[in-house]
């Protein structure tokens, strides 16, 4: 099936330069359902979310009506924050959304809000996002002059206020929690859980932090109803879903897309095939932190569920015939992460890919776990000296090892996110590694 | 009590408990390094892995942190487990990836976490082979040592010294695996706390820089209980002793008193024992031709005999930083009319006011770690974090007590700190500090009055007023009427309100005005309990010396001004530095003959017939009591080298010579006290404070050094190739040797706080009741003041007159103010220069700018000071700081400008 225009929702205003006035987006039918959404019970709007399978788009697929039901129904102080920190490899959504449409994520977010009972909500974009900042910043000043923000946003006497902080170029600070640590002025430090910050967010009080992509939903699950999103998607997960394909291919780019199609449906049809007539090697397929899938896995639908349990893809393992563990015996085999798809062709050299993607982590831990803090700095010096073919016997059982220690034994999933991609690059191209050291670079140290 | 699993078998357990301290508690070896019972959890390392279970049939379990994990009915978890023994075996390989490993040159080795827990974890082969990581390390001032390299990030230090401590130019700085812990640029650590961090850090990043002068191991050293002998607070200490002197002090936990820290006043204080001044021989100074003579035992004892019998009036000046022991003795050779105290008439009249205070009325003194669980807090003009660091930390505890009850109603659990942390924010308690300049504790205020002593004491009496209508009215309360109810609600409304004061404002107004608040307190709450209250008194022994009774050292002057005393021993006090050197050679010079005991020379001994050599705190026997009432014992550690010996029996072996019968009944420490305890019915429990001398554990005695002490047998063997018997203790249960019961004693006189496997500070949770409770066997030292209830009437409070002139106010520095710690070269390098601090209104209309040098005279004393200009100190008042050399101490308290000539 090729890409259906017709399941454009929230990127309808792509290369629309207009779009970001406030005129325009509201002769669009634009703070529409805002004013819908303030005439209906906060709880029903809630309900609404929650039935319509809507899952966040920030990387772990969490149902955001679940989240939202996990603040305290007594709580007097509310927070939302927009977690627009995009700095996931590969993942380039968040900052079109906000940059074409930025009313779009505005209306979704003054309705969460509402739906939320949250008068003061942020939202936290990466600090590397000088073109979308002002934009934002302008939309921003626009709604409160139209009084969509405001101290009686419409007269309905709802008080809303959204505030743009803007990070300071952390990895970490898009991880939830660290991202409120930073929201609060302090080191973006990723908290331990529970409590979740739906009970202890940002400032003490309870806090729920969505995607952009996941509150730009909003407006057309309040305008449509719950069914027609769920059934937009498949199983347990509503809507389409936004991808962002990066690589050597044909047409890369970021695309709204049905969750059905699969992931050769995605290079083939979407995006062209693979660059100068290539093969396809390797993708990654929701950001560099998820494990890769080789060539042989691309048949199974981009879907949340279908990535993790599809049996086509092959669990990532520790050594040869040990599968990793996820805990309780769980085998891990892909997910759907950010939507950042990168696709590798057959020239690609796996092992200096995989020492790139550890040396990012590496470099982004924030160093509050030991097991992330030195594991993965160990890790990316084994990786490299593998990469340049300086790697020693016994390295790739080393790197698995290390690994295999950080895995599930950290404070944040950045442990993960860091082990995750090497299990699964020596799962699937271990030949490639084991060749590398076996033949060692002319002159390189023993 | 909840019932949980333990690698199969079930334990009782406290479910308010993480499960890494209840599995400590229960005596199992668990590794870990970002906990501390004191900081919490925040689940960082990652060391404290266990594996935890869904119920009877799960078997493979899950990797929880135990510090992380609450001790819930029904839980179920195995230490032995190999997924959690693999994860902590690994978290020590990762740690190792770049730690130095250089334990032989490290300071910390031998007491050192990291090693205890690298042998607990069972990691014996580490795989990097990578070149490792260096930083580079700071100098941060004179206390405390700096080798980054050994840094395990385990984040104890920002925790202590930042959100514990409330200190700022600490932090953790960078991120991942180059993470940094120190100041922005080089330069000494400013927090009064700032000691503990050697204790804290479980590696050997921060260092005790005074004991790297004169290294030793842990091992090698002589220990026994004592006290900190450098402010009223009493804080255990555990000081170290190798070749006669001694090399650290650390901190000796104390379930009621300090817990797990001290000041740096007290840590460092110490090196004072081996200054120069120090006095090891008897002299007459004036010997012949004036020129000083040492004495041998016999002559020195034979002239002060002498002294004694020939000199028809003698008086003796006790002293607030010797013993009970010295002081009773002194006070037994000159009776009570002749016993006089070595302080201020205004330091000993806000000591005795206090102890009357804490003795007649209806509120409580707290300990210091009571203290801590107070929610309202009202400090009257004391700078406590200058006076008596230790409660100031306390009360920074305390400020944190209600925004951790609203955690606790979020359902927090109160181990957590990391969440504690986010649900705190910046919430403070009610704390409101009334002072005559900005202190360290005003951040975290819920508000600060700046006013002169007589304004604070008038602005106590009024909001006990509020409080109470009974109290009568004072004029000149200056304190608005919002600010009156604010405090008085506070106090009214919190569950475990606390007053403070202290001698500080040399302000007997302030301390009574004090007990008045606190005491109304009782009038306005539902529960008719009064507040709290606790003085902050200068001197280890200045509740001692005043349970005793004296007269002020201004008192003995006068005396001896109308030519009414022939002789005057002087106990452990150099009046030069009180009265100052003009009044006190004129008294020196009144009185015919004069014997001084001290441990360091000072013009006043200079000037005596006879100086003894007293032993200091660490070289004798005797009780002190601090602010709160509770007498605490201090066993020497080590015996001092002949003939060096403690005040009181010095006095005894005179007094006997002289016929004073009843010194031979005190045949050593015990009997001395017991003595005390019956004349002093106030004193009647001091025994109690600590186990006799007659205490055996197995029939043996409980040594001081640990049993691997090494090179007894070399130590002396340049002086005599027969190895020397080691000295006897007949005064405690201790024995000056590595020979002692192989039982581990009760915690009151454990000494080397060495458990099989944990040889570092961390060893204590092996020592202790319960996590975070008492020593095993109790806490020592024993409380001699309990209030005496309802009714009481409330005390006077006398307003000096207004007058024009500005009000001088003692500045106390934590360095410097303290006349022994000030002999210690590092606290020497942080004193302050002496200074005149003022208002730069009041500098202005005395036509008085920055740096001005300006005369300050008080009862013959004078001294010169700068000026400083301070525009947070209050109008009305001149700051003279206290104890600094070359400004007596009788300047601070009544000191008057001379300007305009
Ligand atoms: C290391 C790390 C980095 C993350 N970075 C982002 C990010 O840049 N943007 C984002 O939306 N979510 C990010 N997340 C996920 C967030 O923690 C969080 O789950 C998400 O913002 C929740 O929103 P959602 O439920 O709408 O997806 C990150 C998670 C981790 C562990
Ligand atoms: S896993 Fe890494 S990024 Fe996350 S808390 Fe630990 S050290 Fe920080
Ligand atoms: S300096 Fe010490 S206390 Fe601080 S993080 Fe490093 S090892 Fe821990
Ligand atoms: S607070 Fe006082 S008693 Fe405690 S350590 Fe400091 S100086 Fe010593
Ligand atoms: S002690 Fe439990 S994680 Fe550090």
């Amino acid at each position: 099936m090729p890409a259906d225009v017709d399941t454009k929702i929230i990127t309808r205003q792509f290369g629309n330069e207009e779009a970001k006035n406030i005129e325009v987006y509201e002769s669009l039918g634009g703070y529409r359902q805002l004013r819908r959404a303030l005439g209906m019970k906060p709880e029903d709007i809630k309900a609404e979310v929650k039935a319509s399978n809507l899952r966040g788009r920030g990387g772990a697929g969490f149902p955001t009506g679940v989240k939202w039901g996990f603040v305290p129904a007594d709580a007097e102080d509310v927070y939302l924050v927009c977690n627009a920190d995009e700095s996931e490899p590969g993942t380039c959504k968040d900052r079109e959304l906000m940059y074409w449409d930025p009313h779009q994520l505005l209306e979704g977010m003054i309705i969460s809000a509402y739906a939320l009972g949250a008068r003061n909500n942020y939202i936290y974009i990466r600090g590397e996002m000088m073109r979308e900042t002002p934009v934002l910043e302008k939309a921003i000043a626009d709604a409160y002059e139209r009084r969509y923000l405001g101290e009686d946003v419409l007269g309905s006497g709802f008080a809303c206020h959204i505030t743009v902080h803007r990070g300071a170029g952390a990895y970490i600070c898009g991880e939830e929690t660290a991202l409120l640590e930073s929201l609060e002025g302090k080191r973006g430090w990723p908290r331990l859980k529970p409590p979740f910050p739906a009970v202890v967010g940002v400032f003490g009080k309870p806090t729920v932090v969505n995607n952009v992509e996941t509150l730009c939903n909003i407006p057309y699950i309040v305008e449509h109803g719950s069914q027609w999103f769920a059934d937009l998607g498949v199983g347990r997960s509503g809507g389409t879903r936004i991808v962002c394909m990066s690589g050597h291919l044909e047409r890369p780019g970021v695309y709204e897309l049905p969750m059905t199609l699969t992931m050769r449906q995605l290079i083939d049809d979407v995006c062209g095939g693979i660059w100068k007539g290539r093969e396809v090697k390797c993708v990654i397929p929701g950001g560099s932190s998820m494990p890769p899938m080789s060539a042989d896995e691309l048949d199974v639908p981009c879907e949340f569920d279908a990535l993790m349990t599809d049996e086509r893809i092959k669990p990532v393992e520790v050594a040869p015939g040990v599968p990793f563990d996820m805990g309780g015996g769980k085998e891990l085999r892909t997910m759907a992460g950010s939507g950042g798809i990168m696709v590798m062709d057959d020239h690609t050299d796996i092992p200096a890919v995989c020492a790139r993607v550890v040396e990012f982590y590496h470099h982004e831990s924030c160093g509050q776990c030991t097991p992330c803090r030195e594991g993965t700095g160990w890790l990316a010096k084994i990786s490299h000296r593998v990469a340049k073919g300086e790697g020693r016997p016994g390295d790739v059982d080393l790197m698995a090892s290390i690994a295999d220690g950080i895995a599930g034994n950290t404070i944040c999933a950045l442990g993960e996110a860091a082990a995750w991609p090497v299990l699964g690059f020596l799962t699937k191209f271990r030949a490639e590694f084991e060749a590398k050291i076996k033949a060692p670079k002319e002159g390189a140290a023993a | 009590m909840a019932t949980i699993w333990i690698d199969g078998v079930s334990y009782e357990a406290d479910p308010s408990r993480n499960l890494l301290a209840v599995i400590l508690e229960l005596g199992f070896d668990l590794p870990y390094f970002c906990w501390h019972p004191a900081l919490g959890s925040i689940g960082a390392c990652r060391q404290c892995a266990i594996t935890q279970f869904r119920g009877e049939d799960d078997h493979q379990g899950q990797v929880v942190m135990a510090c992380m994990t609450p001790a819930a009915e029904g839980a179920r978890v195995s230490i032995d487990h190999a997924s959690a023994a693999t994860l902590r075996k690994s978290v020590i390989e990762w740690l190792m990836v770049s730690h130095p490993h250089d334990c032989p040159v490290c300071d910390e080795g031998g007491e050192c976490h990291l090693q205890d827990m690298t042998v607990m974890a069972g990691h014996t082969y580490r795989r990097s082979r990578l070149p490792k990581r260096t930083y580079i390390s700071q100098d941060l001032g004179p206390l405390i040592g700096h080798e980054m390299n050994r840094c395990i990030q385990c984040y104890r230090c920002v925790r202590f010294y930042r959100e514990y401590a409330g200190g700022h130019d600490l932090q953790a700085m960078g991120t991942r695996d180059r993470i940094y812990f120190g100041r922005y640029q080089d330069g000494p650590l400013e927090s009064e706390f700032a000691g503990n961090l050697v204790e804290i850090c479980p590696t050997g990043v921060f260092t005790d820089k005074t004991q790297a002068r004169h290294y030793t191991r842990k091992w090698d050293l002589q220990t026994a209980p004592s006290i900190c002998t450098h402010c009223g607070v009493g804080c255990n200490i555990n000081p170290g002793e190798r070749y006669g002197a001694l090399r650290r002090v650390r901190a000796r936990y104390h379930g009621a008193v300090n817990g797990y820290f001290l000041c740096d006043r007290g840590r460092y204080g110490y090196e004072f024992e081996s200054s120069d001044r120090r006095i090891r021989v008897p002299l007459a100074p004036r010997g012949e031709q004036n020129q000083a003579e040492e004495l041998s035992v016999q002559a020195a004892v034979t002239r002060v005999a002498k002294i004694l019998t020939s000199s028809r009036r003698v008086i003796g000046v006790g002293s607030p930083r010797a013993t009970i022991e010295s002081n009773y003795a002194l006070q037994r050779l000159v009776g009570a009319d002749g016993f006089f105290h070595a302080a201020c008439a205004e330091e000993h009249r806000s000591s005795l006011a206090a102890l009357d205070a804490l003795r007649e009325g209806p509120s409580r003194s707290p300990a210091l770690r009571e203290i801590e669980r107070c929610d309202a807090v009202v400090v009257l003009g004391e700078d406590l974090t200058q006076s008596a660091p230790m409660m100031a930390l306390a009360i920074r505890q305390a400020a944190l007590a209600i925004p951790r009850s609203v955690a606790e109603r979020q359902g927090i659990p109160p181990w957590h700190d990391a969440a504690i942390r986010e649900s705190v924010q910046s919430a403070r308690g009610p704390v409101f500090l009334l002072s005559p300049a900005p202190t360290k504790l005003d951040d975290l205020a819920t508000r600060v009055y700046r006013k002169t002593p007589r304004a604070i004491a008038a602005a106590g009496q009024a909001i006990a007023r509020a409080l109470d209508p009974q109290v009568p009215a004072l004029a000149g309360d200056e304190m608005d009427r919002a600010g009156i109810e604010e405090i008085a609600r506070a106090l009214t409304v919190a569950e475990r309100p606390l007053v403070v004061a202290g001698s500080g404002t040399a302000s007997e107004a302030v301390i009574n005005a004090a007990a008045n608040l606190a005491w109304a307190t009782s009038a306005a709450r539902e529960d008719d309990r009064a507040a709290e209250l606790a003085y902050a008194l200068p001197w280890a022994n200045s509740a001692g010396l005043s349970l005793l009774g004296g007269a002020p050292l201004d008192e003995a002057l006068a005396a001896a001004e109308r030519g009414e005393v022939d002789a005057a021993i002087i106990l452990e006090s150099d009046l030069d530095r009180i009265a100052g050197p003009g009044p006190a050679e004129r008294f020196l010079g009144q009185v015919r003959h004069a014997v001084v005991l001290d441990h360091i020379a000072h013009p006043t001994a200079a000037r005596a017939d006879v100086v003894l050599p007293a032993a200091t705190f660490a070289e004798g026997h005797g009780h002190l009591v601090n602010s709160e009432g509770r007498a605490q014992r201090q066993m020497a550690v080590f015996s001092p080298d002949e003939p060096i010996r403690e005040s009181w029996r010095w006095l005894r072996e005179a007094m006997m010579l002289a016929g004073y019968d009843e010194a031979d009944s005190w045949t050593g420490a015990e009997a001395i006290a017991e003595a005390a305890a019956r004349d002093h019915p106030a004193l009647a429990r001091l025994p109690d404070a600590q186990l006799s001398a007659d205490f055996r554990l197995g029939g043996a005695k409980v040594a001081r050094a640990p049993h691997r002490y090494s090179g007894r047998a070399a130590a002396k063997l340049h002086l005599n190739v027969l190895e020397p018997t080691p000295p006897r203790d007949n005064d405690s249960p201790l024995e000056f040797s590595m020979e002692g019961s192989p039982v581990l004693p009760p915690g009151k006189i454990e000494t080397t706080f060495w458990a099989p496997g944990w040889s570092s500070p961390q060893a204590l949770t092996r020592f202790q009741e319960e996590i975070d409770g008492p020593l095993r066997g109790g806490d020592p030292g024993v409380r001699l003041i309990e209030p005496a209830g309802e009714p009481f009437a409330y005390r006077d409070v006398a307003l000096s007159a207004p007058s024009p002139e500005l009000a001088p106010t003692p500045v106390v520095a934590a360095f410097g103010s303290e006349e022994l710690s000030a002999l210690a070269p590092g606290i020497a390098a942080l004193a302050p220069r002496a200074f005149l601090e003022l208002n730069p209104r009041d500098a202005a209309s005395l036509g008085l700018a920055d740096d001005d040098v300006v005369s300050v005279r008080a009862r013959g004393a004078s001294a010169r000071l700068s000026v400083r200009l301070e525009p947070g100190r209050a109008q009305g008042t001149a700051g003279i700081p206290l104890g600094l050399e070359d400004i007596p101490v009788a300047l601070s308290f009544a000191g008057e400008l001379i300007t305009g000539s």
